[in-house]
């Protein structure tokens, strides 16, 4: 479907006069667009809090005590991984490439998975130290900040999940075309604020 | 029409966040600006891996490196992947970015800045429950 | 099976709350009754409450607003007259009570009475000023409302079952934590503060992208009337400082739910921290009530006095600078908090340095107003009535800027009478000049008059009476927020303020009479040629109430006030010919808003009281609810080419003939 077709105002109007409403894909695309602004917003707020915050362990465990830099390395390497396949999905959704576009969605579910995984085991590990959310600010901005992340990934994962039911159920619809190009959108904005964390909480952590 | 009237009139040819350029473009050539994407962003992720765990640099300068290698990496995500770009069908994109990381730097830097001077002036507060007692 | 739900929650030996709450259900059982009695129902369900129809959830919003109002009011009354008799007495609430209800007072008046209400006006106005049929996400938009009305919901809950905070309007750890505020209270603050979050923030998103990127051809960014630019930057606002609250109180609910350590006593947490951020939203906060109040203003001042907006720039400019400045000046609500003299200094000339722009919008109304031909309808002087004071507000605002200064009136009823100075005379006077302003565009008839201007005049002279007392309380010493007080000399400031409160209440009794009178003789107010104030934008284009779809034809714009050059050119030249009609496609109904609502609502309540079953059956309601939503086939409706004729016909027939009467007539 093209964009004249899509948009609000009548298909053509005289060349002199200026162009009406945008495309629905256009509107669509910057309304998320906004959205993941105002969500990095959000996870600002966590990071500034979680800076104020990581001297403050309360005489339990620091960054240097708990981070193991190796899991890091593997769950960047995941969530880099899912963001180019999410991406090369789209360029599959765009030429209804089917097999492109569902091999490729699976792929990032899986690696989103993966990250997910070993995200979780490190802070059952945490815990299991007796280093959790409980146990000092440091540990409750910490958990929070890289947790928040994680629920983002999760709730990204159903998402992903009934985006590619919906594909097989309705086909590359112009409608659903806009929600796999909000998904890329989201997904790799989610990678954006991953680079935030590991640089932040998990390098400058690390790092003397 | 004036100066400022053209300029804010964005209309005519625009973009949304994370469309391709252009609708006819080859899938090829989709796919080798994600490849060149993930290359640049998987350099830039090890360095930075590779810096904080050196002892080969010296030392005080590895944050602003850490700080730095970070911010190029996202940038190398924001056009790549996301195809936020400076050319003009995507003004209107990037000065909402612009506006989002204002408020960020302000949020982040601002709040720093007043709770160092904060927790500098004041007894920290299990100190200060200490004397309660 | 219930969490902390027992019947112990149910208030039965409070009489007050109790007999409140057992009115207000009566009332709204009855209301009920006699809906479903009448029939209305269906009507009800498939044009309002399914409505995505922008007008309709404008009218809802701003519904909602009224309603709250009348309940935060009741709070003030009941504060005044407490603070009245307690003079070295308890007075007739007792301390736990009294807390309750300055609590909830904020809490009501600024996220479910202002904020609805410049939201509401924003979503019954800015496409209608933008000549398109509908705002970008129009199911998002009915989401939104529900969720706001979810959120006012709640609050108004906890006057039955449990109890509401007792911690202020910001609840402030550490007395919010866990540890001092153990009952429900809290939990009621804020999860009813996040699901209205959530429905502001998505209101928020969907302006911004309805105002930079739909438009009518033509409309470029400087054509748009001044209220659409500060809808703009309050859109803005709220996208970027809204996310904030979100996460300053999730922290807070890890603190109380999972025993996180943000802001606690114990274990290196930082209550400063949440002052911090709080007010990094709370700042832009009052900026988002006030801009689209700035906006109305523009719009009236210059209909009323038949010119164009002076310095329409400069206005623009000053919208976007306070836009960006709002940011820059939060510290100084907590300037004795102890940042030092450095930082403290920074941003009290930040503060000085955001009252420029103001200072040049109340300027430009000024020459807006110099040499014109002025009407005095009750618009206008709400509006002439919000530069005397919103000036004097602004000015005892300067001088709390000045840290030294602040130090001495801080928390004091000084800055109480200068937040209700702003509030009150900045944007609840911009609401009600915007609420009898466009209230012919949403019904179809004026408001009374005489009523209206009843209204003001009580109003204003209410707020004087009520609020400059509190000045001289504050700089006499009295804090805020005090149950009772043993200093004789309070005591004469305090009975005037009490009185005040009355003169606004009969202020709000002539706005019922008003709006029941004007219902009741409709026909007699009614506004045939859909332009009733002889106005400058496009709103005023079409018929009143406009149809679902608008604008038979979408506008075509060529210059700023476009509505006014349309009418000149249309007394030089001949009617144009007769448009060519088409199919209109509109958004059908949705009922995701309220199904996801009712969701939000089960999960605020099931949250409040840990019943986790609960939680977690309506969190996979309202996703399914979702994908059925997505699932859908049709999203939109068609209107025939004929139908849309036929409309139009009639409203040109209307007022073709109104034009020909007001000839005739010389």
């Amino acid at each position: 479907m093209s964009a004249a077709q899509e948009s609000i105002g009548p298909a053509a109007w005289p060349e002199h006069a200026a162009r009406g409403p945008a495309s629905k894909r256009i509107i669509v695309g910057y309304g998320f667009w906004i959205f993941l602004l105002s969500d990095i917003i959000m996870f600002s707020a966590f990071f500034a809090t979680y800076a104020v915050l990581s001297g403050e362990t309360a005489g339990g465990p620091a960054g240097k005590d708990l981070f193991h830099l190796h899991t890091v390395a593997i769950e960047t390497a995941c969530l880099l991984l899912s963001s180019f396949t999410c991406g090369i999905a789209s360029i599959g959704a765009r030429a209804y490439n089917a097999l492109m576009y569902y091999g490729n969605k699976a792929l990032t579910a899986l690696f989103g998975a993966g990250f997910l995984a070993l995200e979780i085991r490190e802070f059952a590990s945490m815990v299991a130290q007796g280093a959790g959310p409980t146990r000092s600010a440091f540990l409750s901005a910490f958990f929070t900040l890289v947790g928040c992340h994680g629920l983002h990934v999760t709730l990204g994962l159903m998402w992903l999940l009934t985006m590619m039911a919906q594909v097989f159920a309705k086909g590359f619809r112009a409608d659903i075309l806009r929600r796999i190009l909000c998904f890329a959108l989201f997904w790799h904005t989610l990678d954006i604020i991953w680079v935030g964390i590991f640089t932040v909480v998990y390098l400058m952590g690390v790092a003397p | 029409m004036s100066g400022i009237e053209q300029r804010l009139h964005l209309h005519d040819s625009d973009t949304a966040p994370g469309d391709e350029r252009a609708d006819g473009r080859e899938v090829a050539e989709g796919l080798l600006g994600y490849v060149v994407g993930l290359v640049l962003a998987a350099v830039l992720t090890a360095m930075a891996f590779f810096i904080a765990g050196t002892s080969l640099v010296w030392q005080p300068s590895i944050p602003i490196a850490l700080f730095v290698l970070a911010i190029a990496q996202m940038g190398v995500h924001l056009v790549f992947f996301l195809h936020i770009t400076t050319g003009p069908d995507n003004v209107n994109n990037v000065l909402a970015l612009a506006f989002g990381v204002l408020i960020v730097f302000l949020l982040i830097v601002g709040s720093l800045w007043i709770m160092s001077h904060l927790n500098h002036n004041m007894i920290p507060m299990d100190q200060m429950m200490q004397m309660q007692r | 099976m219930l969490g902390k739900l027992t019947w112990a929650a149910i208030p039965f030996d409070q009489p007050i709350p109790l007999f409140a709450a057992g009115l207000v259900g009566f009332i709204i059982f009855c209301v009920l009754v006699y809906v479903t009695l009448k029939g209305w129902v269906p009507y009800l369900w498939r044009e309002w409450i399914t409505s995505v129809d922008h007008k309709r959830i404008g009218v809802m919003y701003v519904l909602l607003a009224g309603v709250m109002l009348l309940r935060g009011f009741t709070d003030a009354i009941m504060m005044r007259s407490q603070q009245a008799l307690a003079f070295q007495s308890p007075g007739y609430l007792p301390p736990e009570h009294y807390d309750q209800i300055f609590s909830a007072h904020g809490t009501l008046m600024i996220f479910f009475v202002a904020m609805p209400f410049v939201i509401g006006l924003m979503n019954v106005v800015v496409p209608l000023q933008l000549g398109v049929r509908d705002v970008a996400f129009p199911t998002l938009n009915s989401v939104s409302f529900w969720l706001t009305a979810t959120g006012a919901l709640l609050i108004n809950v906890s006057l039955v079952v449990g109890e509401f905070a007792r911690t202020g309007w910001l609840a402030y750890p550490p007395l919010s934590e866990l540890t001092y505020s153990p009952g429900v209270g809290v939990d009621y603050y804020l999860w009813s503060l996040q699901i209205s979050g959530v429905g502001t923030l998505l209101t928020g998103v969907n302006f911004v992208t309805t105002i930079l990127k739909i438009h009518a051809p033509g409309m470029t960014y400087m054509r748009m009337p001044m209220f659409c630019w500060t809808a703009l930057a309050s859109c803005l606002l709220i996208v970027a400082a809204f996310p904030i609250l979100t996460a300053t109180f999730a922290m807070l609910l890890l603190d109380r739910y999972l025993g996180f350590h943000f802001f606690t006593n114990e274990a290196g947490g930082n209550m400063m921290m949440f002052i911090n951020l709080i007010w990094i939203w709370g700042h832009p906060e009052v900026y988002i009530l006030v801009l689209p109040a700035f906006g109305v203003f523009s719009e009236v001042v210059s209909t009323f006095s038949g010119k164009p907006l002076f310095g329409y720039r400069s206005m623009v400019m000053a919208t976007l600078a306070i836009c960006i400045l709002a940011f820059m000046v939060w510290l100084h609500h907590f300037f004795t908090m102890g940042a030092g003299a450095d930082v403290n200094a920074v941003f009290g000339v930040a503060t000085m340095i955001i009252a420029v722009p103001t200072g040049v919008k109340v300027f430009s109304w000024l020459f807006t107003m110099y040499g014109g031909r002025i009407v005095f309808a009750t618009p206008m002087l709400w509006s002439i009535g919000f530069m005397v004071t919103f000036v004097l507000g602004g000015m005892t605002g300067v001088l709390l800027a000045v840290p030294p200064a602040d130090f001495v009136v801080h928390n004091s009823l000084f800055l109480v009478a200068h937040f209700h100075n702003v509030i009150i005379g900045g944007v609840l006077f911009g609401a009600f000049a915007g609420y009898t302003y466009w209230f012919p565009k949403a019904f179809g008839f004026r408001l009374h008059e005489g009523l209206g201007k009843a209204a003001f005049w009580c109003w204003f002279i209410g707020f004087y009476l009520a609020f400059m007392p509190l000045y001289a309380l504050g700089l006499m010493g009295m804090t805020r927020r005090m149950q009772h007080y043993d200093v004789p000399a309070w005591h004469p400031w305090l009975l005037v303020a009490a009185l005040g409160a009355a003169v606004i209440l009969a202020g709000i009794a002539c706005q019922v009479a008003q709006l029941v009178v004007s219902v009741r003789r409709r026909e007699e107010f009614r506004d045939v040629t859909g332009d009733p104030w002889n106005g400058r934008s496009l709103e005023w284009s079409t018929a009143s109430p406009p149809p679902a779809f608008n604008f038979a034809v979408l506008p075509r714009i060529e210059q700023r006030d476009a509505y006014w050059a349309m009418k000149q050119r249309a007394w030089q030249q001949a009617e144009p010919g007769e448009p060519h009609y088409e199919d209109i496609e509109l958004p059908r109904n949705s009922a995701t808003g309220f199904i996801c609502a009712f969701f939000a609502t089960f999960m605020g309540f099931a949250l409040i009281w840990h019943i986790w079953w609960l939680v977690a059956a309506s969190f996979f309601g309202a996703f399914v609810t979702f994908v059925v939503f997505a699932w859908r086939d049709r999203t939109e409706d068609l209107i025939p080419a004929d139908e849309v004729a036929r409309i139009d016909r009639a409203d040109r027939r209307a007022r073709g003939a109104a034009l020909a009467h007001m000839q005739s007539v010389p």
